[in-house]
């Protein structure tokens, strides 16, 4: 039998999310009820995670209506968002919070990808005040204080939580769109910059142009260590 | 100036306002003619004003960098001051587009993760029922413990003990296994039979100890349950929930809580 099965037989029947390490605490118990199982009980966390993984490409060619969705690290099965009318007829409608404002969603952006920072670092972005959003955003839970800057007067830093992840569906921090383009890069001044003509301010530099990841994607990532 | 009224939108902050001039020119934002944006911009600003907007302070510190920028532009270009310290320091037209940039990214950054909410908001979780709910007999009150049940088993032998007063002894008729097919398809018939109904065809004493020691089997069999629904109420006997019963293989053992 194929681990993958196995692990799609467990979730199935599940009762909560599951992460790996609890998919492999089963896989050992299982192993003491019957030969069957025997030969699943050392399986190692990203065996697991690979299985996992497969199963959830496997779902995802067979364009099933529900789908095997990971959650800040933990997996379900859940379905798929066009099939909501249906299921709200049957189960009738989630209890949800109301949803995210938009300063609250742009605020929550800048938290996402740039965490640690502080309420002035959000500001300088926003290019406005965040109090009221950061309230909101600190009541609902999805960020919190992470610490505090070592800079004067050491204010106090905000990152977001696993309720943050969960609200959004997501594995984790990584699965953030343009993950890696939204956090720090270091953004170079263009040479140019000082002799275009009077109201226009440049051309466009490579690294910031708007729709252009795929040339940052084959950049190695700013704190990699340079090819020996 | 009245269409402006009009179209009037609130715009979170001055970014947002900047953003959504380029957009209306169509252009870049690397390619904005930034004198222009800063007439467009401080022209909103003046309707803001007239329309008694609370203008918010970074309002008018943007139209004031924009005024800077539009001013050190005006200059013919070979009169432009070349601030040797400023070479390595801010140049306010690239500070401005820079952080405009950023502000553009997070806002995109910020409908993505919209459209993740509304996704999230219709993903519904498969969540079975747990196997535990179920089980024995919920709504009733209580299981009837065996000292319920000989209690009960008393009374109905003193009832039926008066009525053999005068009879002869006979040999047994019953059996305990009789008993239990009768049990079982007395129970089948009906969702709960009252304990008295068990004996109200019983005739002999004999006969009534065979029901009762039939009941106790199938109960540690757990084929039935006898269940009190109050105090002093009369015990009632129904066929247990199937599932609790060793009916079901090992194959599937439902591992429920694992933290």
């Amino acid at each position: 039998m194929e681990l993958k099965y196995i692990l799609e037989a467990i979730l199935f029947s599940a009762q909560k999310p599951l992460n790996p390490k609890e998919l492999r605490e089963l896989l050992a118990a299982a192993a003491e009820h019957g030969d069957q199982a025997k030969p699943f009980k050392k399986t190692k966390e990203d065996v697991i995670v690979a299985a996992l993984e497969e199963l959830q490409k496997d779902h995802e060619a067979a364009q099933r209506s529900y789908r095997l969705a990971c959650v800040a690290g933990s997996w379900q099965f859940a379905s798929q968002p066009d099939f909501a009318p249906w299921i709200v007829a049957l189960v009738g409608t989630k209890a949800r919070p109301p949803r995210l404002s938009q300063p609250a969603l742009e605020t929550l952006a800048i938290i996402a990808y740039r965490q640690p920072l502080t309420r002035a670092e959000i500001e300088q972005i926003r290019g406005v005040a965040v109090d009221g959003v950061m309230q909101t955003l600190l009541e609902r839970g999805l960020v919190e204080q992470t610490g505090r800057a070592e800079v004067i007067g050491r204010p106090m830093t905000y990152g977001t939580t696993p309720v943050f992840l969960e609200y959004f569906g997501l594995r984790s921090l990584e699965e953030l769109p343009a993950a890696d383009e939204l956090r720090r890069i270091p953004v170079t001044r263009p040479e140019q910059l000082l002799t275009a003509d009077p109201g226009l301010a440049t051309t466009a530099p490579e690294q910031l142009a708007l729709a252009d990841v795929e040339s940052l994607e084959n950049k190695p990532a700013p704190d990699s260590p340079p090819p020996a | 100036m009245a269409e402006y009224k009009v179209q009037f939108e609130v715009f979170e902050g001055p970014l947002d306002l900047l953003l959504y001039l380029i957009k209306k020119e169509e252009v870049d934002i690397y390619e904005v003619n930034l004198t222009q944006l800063a007439t467009k911009f401080i022209e909103y600003v003046e309707v803001m004003r007239m329309l008694d907007l609370e203008i918010a302070g970074e309002f008018l510190v943007m139209a004031s960098t924009l005024m800077y920028i539009k001013s050190r532009e005006l200059l013919p270009k070979e009169q432009q001051v070349e601030n040797p310290e400023e070479d390595e320091g801010e140049d306010p037209r690239w500070e401005l587009i820079r952080q405009l940039v950023e502000y553009k990214k997070f806002k995109d950054a910020a409908t993505q993760l919209q459209a993740r909410e509304w996704e999230q908001e219709n993903t519904y979780p498969r969540l079975p029922i747990r196997p535990e709910e179920p089980a024995p007999a919920a709504p009733l009150r209580g299981e009837a413990s065996l000292f319920d049940l000989i209690n009960a088993v008393t009374e109905v032998l003193k009832r039926v003990g008066k009525r053999d007063d005068l009879r002869e002894i006979f040999e047994d008729k019953w059996s305990v296994s009789e008993k239990i097919e009768f049990l079982i398809k007395l129970t089948t018939d009906k969702a709960a039979v009252k304990f008295s109904e068990l004996f109200s065809g019983a005739t002999s004493r004999p006969e009534v100890i065979c029901t009762f020691l039939a009941l106790l089997e199938l109960i540690r069999l757990k084929q039935l349950v006898c269940v009190q629904s109050a105090d002093f109420e009369e015990i009632e006997i129904a066929r247990a929930p199937a599932p609790s019963a060793p009916l079901l293989q090992a194959d599937a053992p439902p591992e429920t809580n694992l933290s």
